[in-house]
C-alpha cells in the first residue's frame, strides 16, 4: 500500500480567505449564545429580566415623579399627596432649593463670580495637561493657575501671591545659577534655602508695603471656614492629584536610591504613611499643628488639610510608580547609559515615561480614591457636600430628607470619577505603541 | 551554527593602526564573592575588529560591559582613548559618548519612534539641534537599510529591523569604538545575515569593534583577532585562521568542536 506519489504533493494556488458563516455572526448568535445556551441559562436570563423590570418598576417613578419646586420636605409632601395620593415619590427640590450651598458653601453670594472664574480657569489649564493637542503655550496658564485660584478664591491684594510666586522664580534662578557647578544636591539646597529666605523674611515685608501703596486687585478676603460644597472637594481633590503625582515619584526614586539615607528617608516615610488611616492625619492637620506651629503662626485649615491628604496619596503614588518601575527591564537603564544619558535625563526620557505608563490604572486609582476621600474633611469641620447634607437636614424645613442629597452627592462623585476612569483608558490607548 | 557570510569584503579601510584606543591591564572583577574576571590584560588598537568568543558564563560580556562601565571593575586598570575609568563622572560620561553598544535584546526604546531612538542621545547629550540630528539619523537609518521606517514604534519591526536600528542608534552618536554583546543570538536564522552584513560594513569603514559573537563565518572573515575566554579568564588569542585551525589549548579545541559540530 506504500505510494510514494501520494506523500508528495505541492499546492499550486494559495486559497482565499472566505468569511465566517452566518450562524456565527452578528446579534442573534450573541444572545443565543450569551442567553440562551441551554435550559438552565435560558431560566437565568428569564428570571433576571423580571427582577430588573421589578427594580425598575419600583424606582423609575420616584425618580422621574419627584417635585423640583418646594421650599420645605412639608411642602414637597403635600404637593406629592395632592397629584398622587401618597408620598413615594422623591423631593428633589431640596437640591434646588440649597443648589448653592451645595456647590459654593457658605462662600459670599456676591462673590460667586470668582468661584465660577476660577472653575472655568481650572478647566483651561488642565487641557493643555490632559491633551498634547492643546497648544503647548497654554502650559503659562496652567503654571499661573496655582496663584490665580488662591487669589480668586480667598482674596485679598494679588500682592501675596506674587510674593509666594517670586519666591518660586527665585528658587529656579538660584538652582540654575549653582547648577553650573554642576552639583545637584548643592543646587537643590540653595534653591530651598534663597526660596525660604524670601517667603519668611523678605517677602512678607515688601507685601505688607505694596498693599498698604498701591493695594492692586483687592477682592473680598473670605475665610477658609467659608469654602464648602463641590468647590472644597474641587480645591483639595485636584491639589492632592497635581501635587501628589510628583511627589510620588521622587519618593519612588528615593526608595530605590543608592544613597542610605535618602532610601531610609523614603521607606520610612511611605511605611509611616501607609500606616496611619487618613483621618487620623487629617485630625493631626486640624488640631494638633497649631501645638507644635511657633505661637502667632497662622496656617491655613485648608492648606493644612491639602498638605495632608497630598502626603498621605503620594505615598501610595511612590509604591504604584515603583511598581511601573520594576516592570522596566533593566535593559533600558543600560541602552539610557550607554548612549551617555546622565541620571535624570535617563530617567526623564526613558525611564519615567515608560514607568508612568505603564501605572496608569494605579495611579488613576490612587487619584480616584484621593478625590473621594476628600468628604473625610467633613470630620474635621469644613462643610463638603456630605457635610452640608448634614447641615441641610439640621435645618427644620429639611428635617428627615436623605435620599435625594445622598444619590446627589453620590451622582456628582461617580460623573468625576468616571470621568477620570474614560481619560485614562483613553490616555492608554493613546500611548500603545507596540501594536503591529 | 557558524553562518556563511557569502560576500566580497572590501579591506581597503580595514587597517589597525598602532594608536592604542582600549587598555586594558591586570582587570580583576568580583560579584560578591564569585571571582568573575580575573587579570585580564587586553590591548586593543585603533581599527582593530575583536571577536570574543567562550562557553556561556564565562565573562565575556561582564569584561565588555566595564569597558562602559555598564560593570563596574575592583581591580586594575581601564583606560579608553586615553581617558582612564574611574568613579569620577565625568570621565565615565565622556568614555560613553566616545563608545557605542549593541545589545543582544536591543534595548531600543518602546515608547519613542525609530527617528527618536536615533535623536535622542545627540541632541541631549552632544546638545545637536533638533533638525541637525534628524538629519545625522536618517543618514544612518539609510545606511542600515531601513529609512522608511523611521516613523514606526519599535515594536512594529522584526528583530533584524530592530537590531539595526540599534546599531544606527549608537552610529549616531559617532562613537570610535563600538561593542557588540550576542547581537545577532536573539535573532530567527533568516534575520542573522542582515546585522551581520551592517556590522561587515562598519569593519569595512575601519570602526573598531568588539564583538561577543557565536558567529564564526563572521569571526573568520572580519575579525583580525579572536579572543577565548573561559572561567573569567582570557584563554587564548590569536589570527582568526590560526585560532580556528590550530587552538593551542585544550579548552579551546573542546569548545570548538562543540560550536563547530564535529
Ligand atoms: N549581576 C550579577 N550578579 C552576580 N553574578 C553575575 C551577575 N552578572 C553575571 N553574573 C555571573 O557572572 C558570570 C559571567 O557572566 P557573563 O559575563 O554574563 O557571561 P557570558 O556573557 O560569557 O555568558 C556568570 O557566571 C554569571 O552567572
Ligand atoms: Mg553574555
Amino acid at each position: 500500500m506504500s505510494n510514494t506519489n501520494s506523500l508528495s504533493y505541492v499546492r499550486k494556488e494559495m486559497l482565499e480567505q472566505q468569511p465566517a458563516p452566518r450562524s456565527q455572526v452578528g446579534f442573534t448568535r450573541w444572545v443565543r449564545e450569551n442567553l440562551f445556551s441551554g435550559w438552565f441559562n435560558s431560566i437565568l436570563t428569564i428570571v433576571s429580566i423580571f427582577v430588573i423590570y421589578k427594580i425598575l418598576a419600583g424606582t423609575l417613578p420616584w425618580l422621574f415623579g419627584g417635585v423640583w419646586d418646594a421650599t420645605s420636605l412639608e411642602q414637597c409632601r403635600t404637593i406629592l399627596t395632592e397629584r398622587f395620593g401618597n408620598t413615594h415619590y422623591a423631593c428633589w427640590a431640596v437640591l434646588t432649593e440649597r443648589w448653592n450651598q451645595l456647590l459654593y458653601g457658605f462662600y459670599p453670594e456676591t462673590q460667586y463670580w470668582r468661584a465660577n472664574l476660577a472653575f472655568v480657569l481650572m478647566l483651561a489649564s488642565l487641557a493643555p495637561v490632559l491633551f498634547d493637542k492643546v497648544p503647548r503655550k497654554m502650559l503659562y496658564l496652567t503654571m499661573a493657575f496655582p496663584f490665580l485660584l488662591v487669589w480668586l478664591v480667598w482674596g485679598g491684594t494679588i500682592w501675596g501671591v506674587t510674593s509666594v510666586a517670586v519666591g518660586f522664580i527665585l528658587g529656579g534662578v538660584a538652582f540654575k545659577l549653582v547648577d553650573r557647578f554642576g552639583s545637584m544636591a548643592l543646587s537643590t539646597i540653595a534653591a530651598v534655602a534663597v526660596a525660604l529666605i524670601w517667603w519668611l523674611f523678605i517677602g512678607p515685608s515688601v507685601v505688607g508695603g505694596l498693599n498698604a501703596v498701591a493695594p492692586l486687585g483687592h477682592l473680598q478676603e473670605v475665610q477658609s471656614r467659608d469654602l464648602g460644597g463641590f468647590m472644597i472637594c474641587v480645591i483639595i481633590g485636584i491639589s492632592g492629584i497635581a501635587l501628589s503625582l510628583p511627589i510620588g515619584i521622587i519618593l519612588a526614586l528615593g526608595r530605590q536610591s543608592d544613597l542610605f539615607i535618602v532610601k531610609t528617608i523614603c521607606v520610612g516615610f511611605i511605611e509611616f504613611i501607609r500606616g496611619v488611616p487618613l483621618i487620623t492625619l487629617l485630625f493631626t492637620a486640624s488640631l494638633l499643628l497649631n501645638y507644635f506651629l511657633p505661637p502667632g503662626t497662622t496656617f491655613d485649615l485648608t492648606l493644612r488639610v491639602i498638605i495632608m491628604v497630598t502626603l498621605f496619596s503620594s505615598a501610595y503614588m511612590a509604591e504604584v510608580i515603583r511598581g511601573g518601575l520594576a516592570a522596566l527591564p533593566k535593559g533600558q537603564y543600560e541602552a539610557a547609559d550607554a548612549l551617555g544619558l546622565d541620571y535624570w535625563k535617563a530617567q526623564r526620557l526613558i525611564i519615567m515615561p515608560q514607568a508612568l505608563k505603564i501605572s496608569i490604572p494605579g495611579i488613576v486609582n490612587t487619584f480616584i480614591g484621593l478625590f473621594k476621600d476628600t468628604t473625610l474633611v467633613m470630620f474635621i469641620g469644613i462643610y463638603d457636600m456630605l457635610g452640608l447634607s448634614n447641615a441641610i437636614r439640621a435645618n427644620a424645613a429639611w428635617n428627615g430628607i436623605y435620599w435625594e442629597l445622598f444619590i446627589f452627592i453620590g451622582l456628582v462623585f461617580w460623573i468625576c470619577c468616571f470621568a477620570m476612569s474614560q481619560y485614562s483608558q483613553w490616555l492608554e490607548r493613546k500611548l500603545r505603541t507596540d501594536h503591529r | 551554527m557558524s553562518q556563511a557570510v557569502e560576500r566580497h569584503i572590501d579591506r581597503s579601510n580595514m587597517t589597525v593602526s598602532d594608536e592604542v584606543a582600549i587598555q586594558i591591564t591586570n582587570m580583576n572583577k568580583w560579584y560578591g564573592e564569585f571571582h568573575v574576571l580575573r587579570d585580564i590584560n587586553l590591548t586593543v588598537n585603533r581599527g582593530e575588529r575583536i571577536v570574543i568568543a567562550g562557553p556561556s558564563g564565562s565573562g565575556k560580556s561582564t569584561m565588555i560591559r566595564c569597558i562602559n562601565r555598564l560593570e563596574e571593575h575592583q581591580q586594575g586598570k581601564i583606560i579608553v582613548d586615553g581617558t582612564e575609568l574611574t568613579s569620577d563622572l565625568k570621565n565615565i560620561d565622556k568614555i560613553r559618548s566616545e563608545v557605542g553598544m549593541c545589545f543582544q535584546h536591543f534595548n531600543l526604546f518602546p515608547h519613542l519612534t525609530i527617528l527618536e531612538n536615533c535623536t535622542l542621545a545627540p541632541m541631549w547629550v552632544r546638545k545637536t539641534p533638533k533638525r541637525e540630528a534628524e538629519e545625522i539619523a536618517m543618514h544612518f537609518l539609510e545606511k542600515v537599510k531601513i529609512p522608511d521606517q523611521a516613523h514606526k514604534y519599535p515594536g512594529m519591526l522584526s528583530g533584524g529591523q530592530q537590531q539595526r536600528v540599534a546599531i544606527a542608534r549608537s552610529l549616531c552618536m559617532k562613537p570610535r569604538i563600538m561593542l557588540f554583546d550576542e547581537p545577532t543570538s536573539a535573532l530567527d536564522p533568516e534575520m542573522i545575515k542582515e546585522v551581520l552584513d551592517t556590522m561587515i560594513e562598519l569593519a569595512e569603514e575601519g570602526m573598531t569593534m568588539l564583538c561577543v559573537t557565536h558567529e564564526m563565518g563572521f569571526a573568520r572573515q572580519v575579525a583580525n583577532r579572536v579572543i577565548f575566554m573561559d572561567q573569567g579568564q582570557i584563554v587564548e588569542q590569536n589570527e582568526p585562521e590560526e585560532f580556528f585551525n590550530n587552538p593551542k589549548s585544550e579548552r579551546t579545541k573542546l569548545f570548538l568542536s562543540q560550536i563547530l559540530g564535529h
